[in-house]
This record gives structure tokens, sequence and C-alpha cells, in this order.
């Protein structure tokens, strides 16, 4: 058995900030295996952006980490300096969200796409590092020939697109794609997402696919993880967390983003009273209790842990919710 | 909250708004304009929740500014109950009385520097009502800040980003207006709490019988409150009709792409448009969309090729049964 | 053109940005109307508490304050500690240009005056000076800036262009022209320095009017019916203002300067000693060249500490307001 491409292993982040320590990260373990994908969803706060950052150990400074972050075995967050440099960009590479800061305004986006390259591996030469970004170009669907635009050239898909063939520069095996069509438009956000997928699969690439929309991992990804208040609180094949959910807080996500066409969505908009709790005000018991439309008394007290709740399936809910449970309300 | 859809069956009455040809221009540079809407007929009916569904740089935003008379209009009309909206100051000052805004971001919709008080009061005060501390107070139960006074001397950091837009709301209502114009009312929420926004939109127009135009780039926020959809393309509102029949059949190839790639809708082939939208400063000839359209990609009888590439198409009619400006899946607008 | 721009990422509002927590926490719905106002006082005067623990934690800020009130309190005091006859050129009791002894701990000038008494008494004009031209440049900028800023139009443009015009007029010659013609007193000095100081904050005030302009809380209120003298008033002024605050006293600095400046060059009020006059007399009378360096150092210092403990104070203000840091004082 080989080793996972990627695996959390009991992780916990805590920022530390003048107003005192706030847990972004609680204790989150996650396996990945080569070529395989996953998405992460969860709102803001849930520490899924803080969890993907941590893969390339990009985390601030002032941030406290315990556990292990493992790419091909190798603990990422013990390693060297040096060693950190060489996995960054030729392992595992980022593609960030928000595109438009992303890209250094005033360098040719070719150039932007080159760096990397010419970092890694300098005895490439220059003709070579040209003709390798003209071919990631054509792989996310962009002419060559734009290589030479500056960022505010292009259009909000084009420049994640240019993201997208940066990230690939330096033939990474893990792709780690942090909202990458947040900010875009619905049809330019299938574009985007349809070279991201595409290329994942022709090259075999291990894929960490982050969004608040549930809808958009069970499209493109095998697995979902959904997160809550810096907790993995449900993890399984994606389309089976979105379509059934055994945890309340997946399928109240699920329905969030209404499946157009089914009269169950009609004249009715489904929402969760109250707001996700503050990192660092999260209480004892199920972080999720308070919200929850199915929780019982003793959900307030003791820790709730992932447990199996099928085949695969994994979800920390003292009363996971069964396939014929009520449905999507 | 859930039940059968309750369009109103349609009355004799005149919409609560409506426009009729408008057109709204932009200088371009060197002389070109930009034609961000681009001749667009549109009525919303009291208590009638039309959602104005579109990609960004469709003219959605602008279209709904214009409405709310904040856009100074090129040519064409817009209609409060009927009757032209007034271009004196006055006039105008009275119809801001009776139509809202409700922005996208409610962080930036707040001043960081006024409490919810004065932020909700604003309206009143500007307006010259009294009995100001009743009036914020109900505003803000009404969106479910309760016990309202308890969020008096808040200031927007200090709230999370649903109630920032409760307040945004309760600030819109407090003048007791009669229609309700959202831009992306949701979008820039936790998807937690879009349902509780939503479902509060459409509970004040069952409670107020307020009439709602939604501005939304999300098909399923439109398939969630609206009566209505209306389409928009490059300036012009390209398919409009009953959300059930533009949702459950839609016309328009642009339509049908757009509902193709929501994520999730599975009984329909992805059609992924390449490009973005075209500028508006150069609008294609014949049909704006043709030069995108898939359906005429895959081949289309040569008559009416001709037509989709040199005859444009006309505005489509206001509030009638549903239909798409397309010569080749709407023989109505072929025609006409 | 696009709203969509300006959206911000779902992961603002993260861990960086805990909500204090609410310092005079509401009465509950007992509470009767008289509170409400009071309550907002009480948040008003708890931010203006957290802008001073802030400004006290600045130790150049703290130092430059400390210099200030030194000063200030000598000028309030200059009648008691020197009674004017001191100062008059008359009844000076000294020898001429005579050096430090203990009767005159910074000797005298050509008339036997005490310097130190002048220094005190220069205290007093160049402060006055600095702070009424600073007021009045201030209000000039101010309006003018936010006008230009707020109106898109032609005014607007005439507005600035206005600005740009007295911007580029070089200010020595200016004053200068304007010192002579309105002839030299106390008064016709601020008025000199104020009307030709002003184009630098009208400059600042527009830029910042601009940034306000662009909120989406001007558009609301525009939505409201609120009209523009409504939109400058109740959003604009407020977000402008502690910027504006903070550059006047940077302003005081150049104010004490250009006091100096003109009494040097003989433009002052005759009858009130002020730094620069007393420069002045020091160098219409040789003291260079005779070695009198007490006629020079002390007004000279004083000029560069007051003018500095300004600056410090300037900066460390405009820190605590910058409203990129988000810091609402």
């Amino acid at each position: 058995m080989t080793a996972p491409a990627l695996e959390f292993r009991d992780l916990h982040l805590t920022y530390r900030t003048a107003d005192g320590p706030i847990p972004a990260v609680r204790g989150v373990s996650l396996a990945l295996p080569a070529g395989a994908s996953l998405g992460i969803a969860g709102e803001s706060g849930s520490g899924k952006s803080t969890l993907a950052s941590t893969v390339l150990r990009l985390q601030p400074r002032s941030a406290t980490v315990t556990g292990q972050v493992l790419v091909d075995g190798e603990d990422v967050l013990g390693m060297t300096f040096k060693r950190l440099r060489a996995l960054r960009w030729a392992q595992a590479s980022i593609v960030f969200q928000g595109a438009l800061h992303g890209l250094n305004p005033i360098q040719r986006v070719g150039d932007q796409v080159a760096e990397p390259i010419a970092l890694h591996e300098p005895s490439i030469g220059t003709d070579d590092v040209h003709r390798r970004v003209g071919e990631l170009f054509e792989q996310v669907g962009l002419p060559p020939a734009r290589a030479a635009a500056y960022p505010h050239q292009l259009s909000g898909g084009q420049r994640q697109r240019v993201m997208i063939a940066m990230a690939l520069a330096c033939r990474p095996r893990i792709i780690v794609a942090d909202e990458p069509t947040t900010a875009l438009d619905v049809m330019v956000q299938a574009q985007v997402l349809r070279v991201l997928t595409d290329l994942v699969a022709e090259l075999g690439l291990t894929l960490v696919l982050i969004s608040h929309d549930l809808s958009v991992l069970a499209d493109t990804c095998q697995r979902a993880a959904v997160m809550y208040a810096g907790r993995v609180v449900e993890e399984g094949p994606s389309t089976a967390v979105f379509e059934r959910g055994a945890h309340p807080y997946s399928r109240a996500l699920a329905a969030a983003f209404p499946r157009v066409g089914d009269p169950r969505f009609r004249y009715a908009p489904a929402g969760l009273p109250g707001d996700p709790p503050f990192p660092g005000e999260v209480g004892e018991g199920c972080p999720f209790a308070p919200r929850c439309p199915h929780s019982r008394p003793d959900c307030t007290s003791g820790e709730v842990q992932l447990a199996a709740v099928g085949p695969g399936r994994e979800a920390a809910c003292r009363y996971p919710l069964l396939d014929d449970d009520e449905g999507l309300r | 909250m859930s039940g059968p859809a309750r369009t109103p069956a349609e009355p004799a009455t005149a919409p609560a708004l409506e426009a009729r040809e408008l057109e709204v221009r932009f200088p371009a540079g060197r002389g070109r304009w930009a034609r961000a809407v681009d001749g667009v007929s549109l009525a919303v009916r009291p208590g009638q929740v039309v959602a104005l569904v579109g990609e960004s740089g469709c003219g959605k935003s602008t279209l709904a500014r214009a409405l709310l008379g904040l856009q100074p209009v090129h040519a064409g009309q817009v209609l409060v109950d009927g009757a032209p909206l007034a271009a004196s100051r006055a006039g105008l000052k009275a119809y801001r009385r009776r139509a809202q805004l409700v922005l996208q971001d409610p962080m930036g919709s707040l001043n960081p520097r006024m409490s919810v008080y004065e932020s909700v009061a604003e309206g009143l005060r500007i307006h010259g009502v009294g009995d100001e501390e009743r009036r914020v107070a109900e505003a803000l139960g009404r969106v479910g800040l309760r016990p309202p006074e308890r969020f008096f001397a808040r200031y927007p950091h200090e709230l999370s980003g649903g109630q920032r837009q409760r307040v945004v709301i309760a600030g819109a209502l407090v003048l007791e207006p009669s229609i309700l114009v959202a831009d992306e009312p949701v979008s820039s929420l936790d998807a937690s709490v879009r349902g509780e926004i939503l479902a509060l939109l459409l509970r004040l127009r069952e409670e107020l019988g307020l009439s709602l135009l939604v501005v939304t780039h999300d098909l399923g926020l439109a398939w969630n409150i609206a009566d209505r959809i209306a389409v928009m393309y490059l300036g012009r509102i390209i398919e409009e009709g009953s959300t059930d029949e533009v949702l459950g059949e839609p016309k328009h190839p642009y339509t049908r792409a757009l509902l193709s790639v929501v994520p999730e809708v599975g009984r329909l082939e992805p059609v992924v448009l390449t490009g973005e939208p075209p500028d508006p400063a150069a609008i294609p000839a014949g049909c704006r969309f043709h030069p995108r359209c898939p359906l005429l990609r895959s081949g289309l009888p040569d008559e009416v090729v001709t037509r989709c590439h040199g005859r444009a198409l006309p505005v489509l009619p206001v509030q009638g049964p549903h239909r798409a400006a397309c010569h080749a899946t709407d023989r109505a607008s072929a025609d006409s | 053109m696009s709203v969509r721009d300006a959206l911000p990422g779902p992961a603002e509002g993260g861990p960086a940005t805990p909500p204090p927590t609410g310092a005079g926490a509401p009465d509950g719905p007992g509470a009767g109307p008289p509170s409400r106002r009071r309550l907002a006082r009480a948040r008003r005067s708890a931010a203006r508490r957290r802008a001073w623990a802030q400004f006290r934690r600045s130790r150049s800020g703290m130092a430059g304050l400390l210099v200030l009130v030194g000063f200030g309190l000598v000028a309030l005091l200059a009648p008691v500690l020197f009674p004017p006859e001191t100062i008059s050129v008359t009844d000076a009791t000294g020898e001429p240009m005579a050096p430090p002894t203990a009767g005159f701990p910074l000797g005298t000038d050509e008339s036997g005056r005490s310097i130190l008494a002048l220094v005190v008494w220069g205290a007093r004009v160049s402060l006055v000076v600095g702070l009424a031209a600073t007021l009045m440049s201030m209000l000039i900028g101010t309006v003018i800036g936010v006008m230009a800023g707020h109106f898109a139009g032609w005014f607007g443009v005439a507005l600035n262009r206005f600005t740009d015009w007295f911007l580029v007029i070089p200010f020595l010659p200016l004053a200068i022209v304007l010192a002579t013609v309105l002839g030299a007193s106390l008064l016709n000095i601020i008025i000199v320095i104020g009307v030709t100081s002003w184009p630098g904050t009208a400059r600042l005030v527009r830029a910042q009017t601009l940034a306000v302009s662009a909120r989406p809380y001007l558009e609301r209120a525009r939505a409201l019916g609120g009209g523009d003298w409504h939109q400058m008033s109740r959003h604009v002024l407020p977000n402008v203002m502690p910027l504006v605050l903070a550059n006047t006293t940077l302003m005081v600095a150049l104010a004490i300067l250009s006091e100096t400046t003109l009494s040097f060059l003989g433009l002052g009020d005759p009858l009130r000693p002020s730094w620069g006059g007393i420069l002045d007399g020091a160098f219409t009378n040789g003291a260079m060249s005779v070695g009198a360096w007490w006629y020079v150092l002390p007004p000279g210092l004083c000029v560069v500490a007051v003018v500095l403990a300004f600056t410090l104070i300037g900066r460390t203000l405009e820190t605590i307001v910058d409203p990129r840091r988000g810091v609402r004082a």
C-alpha cells in the first residue's frame, strides 16, 4: 500500500491575535490517495482556507500549528526551508481565489508564469521556458500570444486561467484550488472548472478544491469534506454528501444552493437561523447544535467525533440523518 | 413557507414599476457609446417578485439604477404605477420614498461610523418623517432583529453579514416603500444565511405587498423566490416569462446555456459558451447573441442563419406569455 | 461598471477581525429613549478612549505631545515669567549683545533684552500663527476638497483645476507679495499663510472624498433620497475628518515654518517678537559674524523642536485614523 499523496493528521491551527488565541482549525484528519480529488466545503470562518494554506506551510508565522501535513508521506510542517522550497510549486501548488490580486499588475502574465520555472529549474534555457509557457497557456485554453498581455488586459476568467497555468508551471502532482471561481460569473465559472477538471484528469493530478458551494464540489470532485467551526463534520463521496448529507449542516449547505427545477425549492429558500460561530467562541458539544433543526438536549455536551455512517462515509453527529429522512427540508 | 406558485392573476392595474424601451449609454472613449441598456421593456406588477438575470456586464445593475432614477436615461421611459417618473427634484425625492434599493455588499452599504439606529433612521430624517424611534424599532423587528433596542447602538463591524443585510433591508423598509429593488442581495453572504434573507424578502412581499425586482446572476435564487424571470444579455432582455416556464422550458439558447452550467441541474448537457459577454460598445448586428450562439453553430436552416446575422430582434413585449428574442426558437419573435 | 468587482472575498471577516466586545452593552428593551442617545455618546467616548490608548502606546507620539505641552505652558505663562516690559526695547536692562550670564541665561540682543524672554514671548506668536493659519487653511481646503470630490461634473473639475493652479504657484513669492500688499500685522500673516497653504489639504480631502464616494453607502443615501448636502455632511465629512485632523498637526508645523520664514524676511509684525523675528534681528545685527550664538541658536532650536513635535503627533494620529487600517477613531 502506498502512502496517500496528501494527508492531514490531527491538524490544529491557532492564530495568535491581540484579542487572544483564535483556533481556526481544530483537529482535522483527512487522507487523499494520488490522483483523487477532494472538495472541502464550508462557510467563511470554517477554517477551510486556513487548512489549504498549511499544505505549502503558507500560514502566518504567528499561527501555532500542531499535528502533521504529509505530502507523499513527508511532513510539510517539520521540513527544512530548503526542502519546503523544492516542494512548493514542484510537488504541490495552490490556485488562489481572487485572480486580480494574485497577479503582479506591472508584469506580463507570461513572465509571471515563467518565474517559478526559472526559479525551480535554472538549468532550463530561456527558449525552453518560453515553449513551456506557451504549452501551459494552450493547456488552460488561452492563446499563447496572450502571454504578452498585462493582467488588466485580461478578463476575470482569463486571469484565473493564468493562475492555473502558473500553478501547473513546475508540473506539480498536487493542486490545491482555493475558491478558484468565487468572483466569477456562472458561465465563466463553468469554463474555469472545466479547464481545471480536464487538466486534473489528463495529467493524473491530485486535486483539493475548496468552495463554499457544495454543488460545485459535487460536480467536480470524487469526495467531499464539509467543515464547520474548524472541524470536518462530514466526509464521504461527494454526491452522497451533497444529495443525502448525514450531518444536518451538510444538508443545510446543500439546500442553500437550490436545484433549479426541483419543486421542493420553489418559493422555499432554505436557510439556517443564526450565524456561523465566531472562531474562538465555540462552546462544548457539537458546534452546530445552536443552529441545528434536529438538535437534542445532549448535543451540547461532550465531544462529538467523526463516526462511520455508511460505507466510506463519516459524520460528526450523534443523530446522523439517514437517506430517507425528510429529504432536504 | 412552501406552497403553490402565488403568481398574482394578471390584474388590470398598472404595473408598480415599468420600463419602456429604456436606453442607458455611457461614453466609451473615442466618440463611441457603450449601450449598457439598449432598449429594455420590463414590468413589475404590484406584489410580484421579478428576477432580472444575467452575467456581470450585461447591464442589469445599470437597468436597476435607471429604474430607481439613480441613472440618467438616454431614451425611453420609466413608469411608476402607470405614470411617468417625475424628472423634477421634488418628484424624484417623493419617488425615492416609495422605491428602495438594497445593495449586494451589506458591509459597504452601511456607513461604518453610523450606528444601526442612525443608519435605519437615515431615510426618515431625509424625508422629515416623525415618530422616528417607533418606526426604527418596528422596521428592525420586521426584519428579525429582535429586540430592536438591543441593536440600536451597535456598529456595522459588530454585526454578522446576515445581520448587516437585515439592517440594510430595515433601512429600506422604514419608509414603508411599495417597491424594493435588490441588487444581488445575498451573493456576498454565507451560504447558510442566504436562505434566511431570501425567506425574509418573500415574507415582506406577503405581509406588506411589496413589489420586488431582484437583480442576480444566480438562477437558483430566481427559482427560490421569483414569480417571473427576465434574462438579460448585452443590454437587452432576451427571454421573459414566468419562472416555471423560463427555467422549465427555456427557449433562448443563451438561457439554456446558462441553465445547463448551474451545477447539479443534471438533466441538461452542459453547454459551456466560449468567451465572455462581448463589449456593449460594439453590439453585434442581427441577433446580438449570434457570435456565441451554440444553436447557430450546430447548424440551422440557411434562411434562419441569414436572419440571425442580419436582422435585429424587436424588444420583447412586457409581461406577456413566455417569449424569447430568438430567430430560431421563437416563431412569434421572428415574425414580428 | 460592475459592482461585482467590489465583492469582498468570503474570507473577509475571518479570524483577523474579532468584533470588539460591546463596551457599555446595550440595555434591555425596558430602557427609555434617552438611554439611546446616552449609549451612542458612551460608544463614541469609548472609541475616543481606544484611540487615546493607541496613541499612548506610540513612543514618538507621546514624546511630541510632551514637548508640545511644554511649549504651550511656557507660551501661556509668558506674562508671568517675563513681564511685558522685559521685552520692550526702551525698558531693556541688560548690556547689548551680552553672552549668557546668571541674570540673562541666554544672553541679550542688540538692545539689551533677554533672549530667553524674547523666545518665551515668541512662542506665543509662533503657536498662535501656526494654529490659526492651519485652521484657516483646513477650512478652505476641506470645503474645496469635499466639493471637488463630490461633484463629478464641470463644477468639480473647475474646483480641481483651481486647486492645481494654486498648488503650482511658488509659495514664497506669493506670500511675500500678499504680505507686502496687506501690510505687516499678525492677522495678515495668518491670512497669508492660510490662503497659500490650503491646496495640499484640498488635494488630500478630494482624494479621500473620491474614495468615500465610491462606497455603496453613498449610493444607498442617494437611493433614500438624500441630496448633495446630506451626502456630504452625513457621510463624506465624518469619514474625511479624521484624516484631516491628522493632517492638521502636520500643517501646523508647516505654518510655523512659514511664519518663521516670513518674519525672517522682515514681513512679520515688528511689534511682537516671534522666533522668525528674533532670527531676523540676529541676522541684521550680524550676530553670526560676532559669534553671538546665543542669539541664533535658541529660536532656531525652538522652531525645530515644535515642528518636530507636531510632525511626530501628526504621524502617530495618521496611523491611528488611517482608513486602510480600519480603525475607527
